[in-house]
């Protein structure tokens, strides 16, 4: 055993050794030591520095709340952890823990300097200092405000580790392990509830069990060894699950929460590997019980940051718990009497202990113990100053004025080597108020108490304001009886003595014989805030908390202000004059500790971050060499290099193709919707601009849909199968839209119409074959049928039989090129497509991608919607008035093409651009303008599709320009960063404009 | 996140719908003999408030169906769910 290892607990394993290293240096802890009570045990406090004054710093707390104790886990740097709690990390073999934000070393840090020129860096320093000279910013404030920001070291690699979601539903979710935990869970699980209780520790009891004091009897025993037996009689309960190291991080509306397990942090290296690290669990709970418990106040005095100052109550736990002496002659200070408990602890142990406490005088159980047991106590002092820099080393206490506004008498030194404090009980409310619960002020003691309102949820136990066993054990149990309508619980005859706080005194900031601007009392250790920043935040004007929080950054680390918060509001309000409650609180936001990204994301990382579709032709594609675009979730082919083209080569070669011989698209991915029922074509009639009646069966008509505002949402041909029987097409991307679309107008706002929609999107398959040859390839592909225009016209649907499969070929074209699209069911996608390919071969059919099929599109003027248009873009715009239909009475968006707004004559229009070089490609998004003189320069229009057409031999390019349609042949500029290019407008058909070629 | 009684599925996890702003709005029968300010009534004008609002919900990840539901936007409290086609409750 070390010299600090002076006491054998039952939680902690002395016969199993675990060995670790701190900064690079090797030392040993026991199994189910935090790495913080291993490091005490080996009598290391500095831990860490502070973040703005890099300070030293040592391990404060025992829990969550800890400010200083944050390391950096895994000397890996790949693979590194950073801002980990050292009192939350279990101790396992093998790890590796350094301490942050210290340069070169822990003990020899450089940025100490700080701490010497903090009187010139207050609260608002950055926002005062880094606003000139203006040059200055991106050379020397940016980048050394980078180098000064963040504590620890963020991992270079993705993280290799697996995290997991789990859902689970249960009548009563009880959060927190402690003694009103557990009896609101046997309570509830005994009443045939299905319950889960969580607790984020590795064992349950809270601070419980290891309360040994023989001031605190539950049914004639000890607290901690009566809570031993209940935990045991909890574990054998059948209908609850008990989940420790499981810590609840967000308290949601209709009790929805989510718990963070650790599942194999605490395991050694060896053992992890394969294992899953965190699990996140997504809770409903019918009802649920917050019994999260309270945290211990420190107190705010000059120099109270040392290493070696310690809350008092860790320091019993450390004690009692761990077995580990956070030092060999300890101070209390204290406002109240739980300090006490660890006073009587220390001394049972032989352990010298004096007390410091600003009240004049307490006459509870406990302090008697401790006054019988012979142990110093200072009544009615305070702590003016510390010393020691690396670890502390002495005090000085002064005597308190009547009031306690001021002190009086001589200074009084005192050696030590551990300073523990205690400024009284936070309740942790976190959760409460995440739920949307609201808080009241509690004068007597001041702390924030739940407002109970919730007929879903209640809290117990300390963190419902209830601090003394009695009324802890006894309120918990009425009142989980009330909110479980249950009659009679198993704790109505219970017998609890405990010692009981009469004397109640609290100063949120001592005072001090030297003025506070030469202070360093630290409210915010984590950032660095003091009560100094505080009031320098009110005298320059700012009154409210969230305000004042944010100027000085107090509460707004990674500890979230567990600890600093109740202080400032505290020292506000004395400041201000005001009382504390009128003052409300910060926002208490989830999660309550911070979360990995992989917990949040769980499986949902690599292939299964999000879907991916392939068309049943995709292994075609990919054997055939093709790069492919992302087009919503499809996988789509983009272009097929041969021998190491580049995108521009091959979009070169397979447009020519296209247009002298024989392409092939893989069309599969557009959206396809099968509308039946007799009111059908009135439904199209309504959804479409264009006129649907008198569309012939086995005839096709291209569409293009408006959203009530008029401006086009999406287009596609859809075809006459019979009747009463249609086959819409939409754009690849805009499929689920356009169905979710007419879904809800068919059942809001026509639910008189007999029209049915189901997707087929993934059910056919389609190869689009266009080019001078295609009609051979198909009567290679069918040679029992009729392709002649006058058979099988240009618009129109067949039914054939390829193989025995049954097709539905389409003569529609994108391209302007003579084109069939041969439709099949999906699982014959590939077949298919091989057919065409050995049918295409002696014509050398070419696969072409989207950058062709886009390219080629482009030189007919036709449109995308969504490249082309943004969603402000009439049809009329677009200069299709053609489609819409004026005989129609109505269709989605019709009014709308007639307000004020869609008939001005100066909206941006579509409209062809040729360069005066016509080898100058445009860029897609570049701006046009007409004159450059005139300042600001008027952005008129942009390039929205632009290209080079091998089959024109020149530049192509798409716009919308405001007034574009009277503009032919003007003259227009697209400036670029380095030249400004002349284009001229120009009609946005560019190739075939007689339509000759469709029928070729 | 709250919890939604599906009209047709019964409670199901918010995730799986999507809302579709305030509910009964009717689509003019007769737009064209609407002014401009007539018109723009109907498409852009549509009430935010903090309390108990009428809006319509989608089961998109469900079986698909529109109806109304009554919810206070205050605190997600749902007061009543019902079909397309229904009366809206009193509340």
């Amino acid at each position: 055993m070390t010299k600090y290892r002076i006491n054998k607990t039952r939680f902690v394993d002395q016969t199993k050794t675990v060995s670790f290293t701190f900064d690079g240096k090797k030392y040993h802890g026991f199994e189910g030591d935090t790495l913080a009570s291993a490091l005490l045990s080996n009598g290391i406090h500095l831990v860490g520095r502070s973040f703005k004054y890099h300070r030293p710093r040592g391990i404060m707390s025992c829990g969550s709340e800890e400010p200083n104790a944050i390391c950096q886990i895994n000397d890996n740097t790949d693979l590194t952890e950073p801002n980990v709690r050292a009192t939350e990390i279990e101790l396992y073999e093998g790890l590796k823990a350094s301490s942050q934000n210290c340069w070169p070393s822990l003990n020899f840090d450089i940025g100490g300097i700080n701490n010497l020129i903090s009187p010139f860096i207050p609260a608002g320093f950055y926002y005062k200092t880094f606003m000139w000279p203006k040059s200055f910013w991106k050379k020397i404030y940016e980048p050394l405000i980078r180098l000064s920001a963040g504590l620890g070291k963020s991992p270079t690699q993705p993280d290799p580790d697996i995290y997991d979601h789990k859902h689970e539903h249960c009548d009563v979710l009880v959060i927190g392990g402690g003694i009103s935990g557990i009896v609101s869970a046997k309570i509830a699980a005994k009443n045939n509830l299905k319950t889960i209780l969580i607790e984020d520790k590795n064992i349950l009891g809270g601070s419980t069990i290891y309360q040994n004091n023989k001031n605190f009897i539950i049914d004639n025993q000890k607290s901690n060894e009566w809570l031993m037996n209940e935990i045991s009689e909890l574990e054998k309960l059948d209908n609850l699950i008990i989940k420790t190291r499981t810590s609840l991080a967000a308290f949601h509306s209709y009790n929805y929460l989510l718990a963070k397990e650790n599942i194999s942090d605490h395991l050694p290296l060896d053992k992890k590997n394969g294992s899953i690290r965190q699990r996140l669990w997504k809770i409903r709970a019918d009802k649920v019980i917050v019994a999260a418990g309270a945290i211990e106040r420190p107190l705010i005095f000059n120099n109270n940051d040392r290493p070696g100052i310690i809350l008092a109550n860790s320091v019993k736990k450390y004690l009692d718990f761990y077995g580990v002496s956070t030092g060999l002659n300890n101070i209390i200070f204290t406002n109240n009497d739980s300090a006490y408990e660890t006073a009587v602890s220390l001394f049972e142990k032989g352990i010298s202990v004096k007390i410091v406490d600003i009240r004049k005088k307490s006459s509870s159980n406990i302090v008697k113990n401790a006054e019988d047991l012979g142990i110093k106590i200072y009544w009615n002092s305070t702590v003016v100053n510390t010393f020691g820099y690396k670890k502390i080393k002495s005090i000085e206490i002064m005597n308190l004025s009547e009031d306690g506004s001021n002190v009086t008498g001589n200074k009084h030194k005192i050696q030590c080597d551990c300073l523990s404090i205690s400024g009284g009980w936070t309740p942790m409310v976190h959760m409460h108020t995440q739920s949307g619960g609201k808080l009241d002020f509690r004068e007597i003691d001041q702390v924030f108490v739940p407002t109970e309102k919730s007929e879903n949820h209640i809290n117990v136990g300390s963190c419902n304001g209830d601090f003394e066993l009695e009324e802890i054990v006894k309120n918990t149990n009425n009142k989980v009886k009330k909110f479980l309508n249950i009659n009679e619980g198993s704790f109505d005859k219970i017998s609890v003595v405990c010692s009981k706080e009469s004397e109640k005194k609290n100063i949120w900031l001592l005072p001090n014989t030297i003025s506070e601007s030469k202070t360093k009392s630290f409210i915010d250790f984590q950032n660095d805030s003091t009560a100094k920043d505080i009031k320098l935040a009110l005298r320059e004007g700012f009154k409210s908390i969230e305000h004042v929080k944010r100027y000085t950054t107090t509460g707004m680390a990674t500890d979230q202000g567990k600890l600093s918060n109740m202080h400032a509001l505290g020292i506000i309000a004395d400041t201000a004059g005001v009382k504390m409650g009128t003052l409300g609180t910060t926002t208490f936001r989830p999660p309550f500790t911070p979360l990995t990204f992989g917990a949040i994301v769980g499986r949902s990382v690599g292939k299964f971050f999000d879907i991916v579709r392939k068309t049943s032709i995709h292994e075609w594609h990919v054997q055939n060499n093709a790069k492919f675009e992302n087009v919503g979730q499809w996988k789509r082919p983009w272009y097929y290099p041969i021998n190491n083209e580049n995108l521009h080569e091959a979009v070169q070669r397979e447009s020519k193709a296209a247009r002298d011989s024989a392409g092939i698209l893989d069309a599969s991915t557009l959206g396809k919707i099968d509308i039946q029922g007799s009111d059908a074509s009135e439904f199209l009639n309504r959804v479409y601009t264009n006129a649907w009646s008198k569309l012939g069966i086995g005839k096709c008509r291209y569409g293009l849909m408006l959203n009530e505002d008029g401006m086009v949402y999406d287009d596609g041909v859809t075809t006459r199968l019979g009747e009463n029987h249609y086959l819409m097409t939409t754009t690849t991307g805009g499929a689920a839209n356009v169905l979710s679309k007419l879904e809800d107008y068919l059942q809001t706002e026509w639910p008189e119409l007999d029209v049915y929609l189901t997707s087929v999107t993934d059910h056919y398959s389609t190869a689009s074959i266009c080019g001078p040859n295609s009609k051979k390839i198909l009567k290679k592909l069918f040679p029992n049928k009729d392709f002649s225009d006058e058979a099988f016209p240009h618009m129109s649907y067949q039914d054939a039989i390829i193989d025995k499969i049954e097709c539905r070929i389409m003569r529609i074209s994108f391209t302007g090129e003579l084109s069939y699209e041969i439709n099949v069911e999906s699982k014959y996608g590939k077949s298919l497509w091989e057919n065409c390919i050995a049918a295409g071969e002696e014509y050398k059919i070419t696969p072409y991608g989207t950058e062709t099929m886009h390219l080629l599109r482009a030189e007919k003027g036709f449109i995308i919607v969504g490249q082309d248009t943004d969603g402000t873009m009439t049809p009329i715009d677009l200069q299709m008035d053609w489609i819409v239909s004026k005989k129609k009475y109505d269709f989605i968006g019709k009014r709308s093409l007639y307000r004020s707004d869609t008939m001005r004559e100066d909206r941006k229009q579509l409209v062809g651009l040729l360069t005066d070089d016509p080898n100058e490609i445009l860029e897609e998004g570049a701006q046009i303008v007409s004159e450059l003189d005139k300042k600001p320069v008027e952005m008129i229009g942009h390039v929205t599709s632009s290209y080079f057409s091998p089959n024109l031999n020149k530049s192509i390019a798409l716009a919308v320009v405001k007034g574009g349609k009277k503009m032919n042949g003007q003259k227009l500029i697209v400036p670029m960063e380095n030249k400004n290019i002349n284009v001229t407008v120009s009609d946005f058909i560019f190739l075939d404009k007689e339509n000759k070629r469709i029928n070729a | 996140m709250f919890v939604i009684n599906c009209p047709y599925c019964g409670e199901r996890d918010q995730s799986e719908f999507s809302c579709g702003g305030e509910a009964h709005i009717v689509r003019p029968k007769q737009p064209t003999e609407l002014s401009d300010d007539e018109w723009a009534e109907y498409l852009f004008m549509r009430k935010n408030i903090k309390g108990v609002q009428f809006e319509r919900w989608n089961h998109a990840h469900g079986c698909r169906k529109w109806f109304n539901m009554v919810r206070d936007t205050s605190n997600d409290k749902i007061h009543a769910v019902y079909k397309m086609g229904e009366k809206p409750p009193v509340i």
